[in-house]
C-alpha cells in the first residue's frame, strides 16, 4: 500500500528546512501518536478492533472443518481442545456431483458467467472512453455527459423491463446471455467513466505523433494506447471481477435457482433460506464461494485499491 | 406474472446456445460467446478503418461510441422509463394512471417499516463505518505491519454479502440459555450471566443486527480510502504544529480533520448510496421477515414473490429518487473544495 503516497512535490521540499541529512521518518498526521503512553493504548484499541473484524470469519471457517456431530455439539471455539477431529467431509459433501446440494456445478457456473461479464464491458468501455477522450465528433460532450450520470441509476430500477426484454423479445430465457449483457451494462457507466479519466492524463502529442507517422484510429487504440492503459483496465478488471463473482441480486433475477446456470451465490443464498442450521454445508459452501475472490483480492490488492482511489463505488 | 416469466420462455434460439448441463458443454459456450463479442468488436473496428479523412473522423468516433451508448440506451434507460411508468398504474403495474403505490408506500403500516428501516440503515451505517475505519486509518498509520493490519480489516470487502450473511448468521446462532452454545455472542452472553437472545427474531434489535454486517463490510473501504487521504497530508503542516506545540486529539481536530474533509464526504456518500441499495444482508440473514426488510429488499419481494410489480417499481423509482440528494449533496460539497 505504499504505492499510495504521493511523489513529494516542489512544494513539501522546502530547500530551507533541510539542511540537515535527517534518517528520520516520515512525520505521522496523528502527531506520532504523542507519546509512547498513547501509543500503547493506540496499539490495544487497534488490535481489539482487528480481532472483532478477524473473529467471525475463523469462527466459520474453523466449524466448516469440524463434523456435522460437533458442530451442533458445542462452538467452534471447542475445536482446537481436539485438533485430531478436523475432517475435510463437509466439503466433500458440499462438492460430490450428482447429490441435491452439490454445489460444483454452481460455481463452475458462477466461473462461465464472471469472465465474460468482466471482458465485454472492458472491451466495450475502453472503446467508448477512447472515442469520447480523443475523438471529437458532433454531440460527444453532451453524450459522456449523460453516459457519467447514468453512474447514479441504480439498477433495480431496469431489472423487470430488461427481465422482461430478454425473455419475450429475444428469447434467451434463463440462459447466461441475461447475466452477461445485464452485468455489461450495469458496468458501463462507471467503467467508461474511470477509462476516460485516466485516457485523458496520456499526453496527446502521443497520438499526434501517431496521426502524422499515419496511424488510424484503430491501430492507435491497440498499439498506443492499451498498454498505456492496463493499470486502469486492471483496476477496473478487480472491481468488476468481485462485484459479478459476488453478485446475488442480478442473477436471482435473470436465472432464477435453474441449476444448469444459477451462480453459487444464489445457491448458497437458498440454502441458508431453506436449510438454515444445515452448518456443515452453510460453513462448506460459503467459503468455496469465497476463496477465488479472496485469493484474487489479496494477490491484485495494490490495483484494487488504486482503482477505490480512482473513483468510487458502483452498486 | 414476473415470478412465472422465467419458465413459460419460449425461445427461437436453439438450446446448446443459452444452457448447457455438462461443464465442458458451459466452458464451450463461454468460450463462443468471448469469440461471439470479440467478433462483434473487431467488425465495429473494421467499419471504422473504412472511413477515411475528416468527414471520416467523426464518423469514427460515433462508431467507437456506438456500442456502449446504444446498450445503455436499450438495457437501462429505455427500462428505467417503463418501470417510472409502470409505478404509476396499480399495484399490479397493469391499470391506469394513479398515485396508489406511493401513497400505500407512506401509509401502509408494513411499508412504513420498511422506510423506517432504510432510514435507520442509512444513517448508522455509513458514520459507524467511516468512524471505526478513521480510527483504525490513525491508529496503524505508520505502524510496523501496517499492510497486514489494513489487509484484516479489508478482507470482508472481497467477501460476498451472501457469504458475510452466513458468518454472521452463524455468531448470532440462538440456543437455549441451558444448552451449549453454538452462536459466539449467546456464548459471550451466557458467559456473562445473561439470558440468550434470538437475535434475528426481535424487532427491532434485528435490524441493528444486520447492520452491523454492513458496518463490518464497509469500514474496511473508508479506512482505505482516509488512510491514503491522512498519508496525503504535507509533513510541512505536521511539523509546524507541532513547533506549535499541537499534538495528539488537538493535532485530529485542528490538522487532520480539515485536511481530509473532502475524502470524509466522498467516503460518506459512497457508503451511503451502497448502503441505500443494500438488498443480499438481508435477503440471506432473514428474508426480509420479522420487520427486517429494506426498500431494496421490499422490491425484491413484491415485484418476484408477491405478484405487485406496479408496488416493486414504486419501490425501485423510490430508491433512484433518495439516491440523487446524496449525490447532489456530494458535488456541492467538492464544488466547495475547488
Amino acid at each position: 500500500m505504499s504505492t499510495l503516497q504521493p511523489a513529494p512535490t516542489p512544494e513539501s521540499i522546502d530547500p530551507d528546512e533541510a539542511p540537515v541529512p535527517t534518517k528520520k521518518a516520515k512525520k505521522s498526521a496523528t502527531g506520532d501518536a504523542a507519546s509512547a503512553v498513547t501509543s500503547r493504548w493506540a496499539s490495544l484499541i487497534a488490535v481489539i478492533i482487528a480481532v472483532l473484524w478477524t473473529t467471525p470469519t475463523v469462527g466459520l471457517l474453523v466449524t466448516s472443518f469440524r463434523s456435522q456431530r460437533d458442530i451442533n455439539r458445542d462452538g467452534w471455539w471447542n475445536a482446537f481442545a481436539n485438533p485430531g477431529a478436523f475432517t475435510l467431509d463437509n466439503y466433500r459433501q458440499a462438492l460430490e456431483p450428482g447429490t441435491s446440494a452439490s454445489l460444483g456445478q454452481y460455481f463452475i457456473n458462477t466461473i462461465v458467467i464472471t469472465l465474460p461479464a468482466v471482458l465485454l464491458p472492458l472491451f466495450l468501455a475502453s472503446l467508448a472512453a477512447y472515442a469520447f477522450a480523443w475523438m471529437p465528433f458532433p454531440g460527444r460532450d453532451a453524450l459522456f455527459v449523460a453516459v457519467f450520470a447514468l453512474q447514479i441509476v441504480p439498477l433495480q430500477i431496469a431489472l423487470i423491463p430488461l427481465l422482461d426484454i430478454y425473455v419475450n423479445k429475444l428469447g434467451f430465457g434463463a440462459s447466461y446471455w441475461s447475466v452477461w449483457l445485464s452485468h455489461t451494462i450495469f458496468a458501463l457507466p462507471l467503467a467508461t467513466f474511470l477509462i476516460h479519466n485516466f485516457m485523458r492524463e496520456l499526453p496527446g502529442e502521443l497520438m499526434e505523433a501517431a496521426r502524422v507517422d499515419g496511424a488510424g484510429h484503430v491501430t492507435i487504440f491497440f498499439k498506443i494506447l492499451l498498454p498505456l492503459l492496463t493499470p486502469a483496465l486492471a483496476a477496473f478488471g478487480i472491481f468488476q471481477f468481485l462485484w459479478v463473482w459476488n453478485d446475488l441480486l442480478v442473477s436471482l433475477v435473470f436465472l432464477g435457482g435453474t441449476p444448469d446456470v444459477a451462480p453459487i451465490t444464489v445457491r448458497v443464498a437458498e440454502l441458508s433460506g431453506s436449510r438454515g442450521t444445515a452448518w456443515y454445508l452453510l460453513s462448506a459452501g460459503a467459503f468455496i464461494s469465497m476463496i477465488v475472490p479472496v485469493a484474487v483480492f489479496l494477490a491484485l490488492q495494490r490495483f484494487f485499491v488504486r482503482g477505490l482511489l480512482a473513483g468510487g463505488l458502483k452498486g | 406474472m414476473v415470478a412465472s416469466m422465467l419458465s413459460i420462455a419460449p425461445s427461437a434460439i436453439p438450446e446448446p446456445f443459452l444452457r448447457a448441463e455438462s461443464t465442458l458443454g458451459k466452458f464451450l459456450l463461454m468460450f463462443f460467446a468471448v469469440a461471439f463479442f470479440a467478433a462483434v468488436f473487431g467488425l465495429v473496428l473494421f467499419l471504422a478503418s473504412l472511413f477515411k479523412g475528416r468527414g471520416g473522423e467523426k464518423a469514427q468516433g460515433m462508431l467507437f461510441a456506438a456500442p456502449a451508448v446504444l446498450l445503455l440506451a436499450v438495457g437501462l434507460m429505455y427500462p428505467a422509463i417503463l418501470t417510472i411508468i409502470q409505478s404509476f398504474r396499480g399495484r399490479q403495474g397493469n391499470g391506469d394512471f394513479t398515485f396508489e403505490n406511493y401513497t400505500a408506500m407512506f401509509t401502509e403500516p408494513e411499508l412504513l417499516i420498511v422506510l423506517r428501516n432504510t432510514a435507520l440503515w442509512v444513517i448508522l451505517v455509513p458514520f459507524l463505518a467511516t468512524a471505526i475505519g478513521l480510527l483504525y486509518a490513525i491508529l496503524i498509520d505508520r505502524a510496523r505491519g501496517e499492510a497486514f493490519a489494513k489487509a484484516l480489516i479489508f478482507l470482508p470487502m472481497a467477501i460476498s454479502m451472501v457469504g458475510a450473511g452466513i458468518i454472521w448468521k452463524f455468531v448470532y446462532q440462538y440456543k437455549q440459555t441451558e444448552r451449549d452454545q453454538i452462536g459466539l455472542l449467546n456464548q459471550i452472553f451466557k458467559m456473562l450471566g445473561l439470558e440468550t437472545r434470538q437475535w434475528l427474531l426481535d424487532a427491532p434489535l434485528n435490524t441493528f443486527m444486520l447492520i452491523i454486517v454492513m458496518v463490518w463490510i464497509q469500514a474496511g473501504f473508508a479506512m482505505t480510502i482516509l488512510s491514503a487521504a491522512i498519508k496525503a497530508i504535507p509533513d510541512d503542516i505536521i511539523e509546524a504544529a507541532h513547533l506549535d506545540g499541537v499534538y495528539g486529539f488537538k493535532m485530529f481536530r485542528h490538522i487532520t480533520l480539515p485536511s481530509i474533509r473532502a475524502a470524509l464526504v466522498v467516503v460518506l456518500t459512497t457508503i451511503g448510496i451502497g448502503t441505500l441499495k443494500v438488498f443480499d444482508i438481508v435477503r440471506t440473514m432473514t428474508a426480509g421477515q420479522f420487520d427486517t426488510s429494506v426498500v431494496a429488499n421490499e422490491f425484491y419481494s413484491q415485484s418476484f414473490r408477491f405478484d405487485a410489480a406496479g408496488l416493486g417499481a414504486a419501490l425501485a423509482v423510490l430508491l433512484f429518487v433518495l439516491v440523487i440528494p446524496i449525490v447532489a449533496y456530494n458535488i456541492v460539497q467538492m464544488r466547495k473544495e475547488a
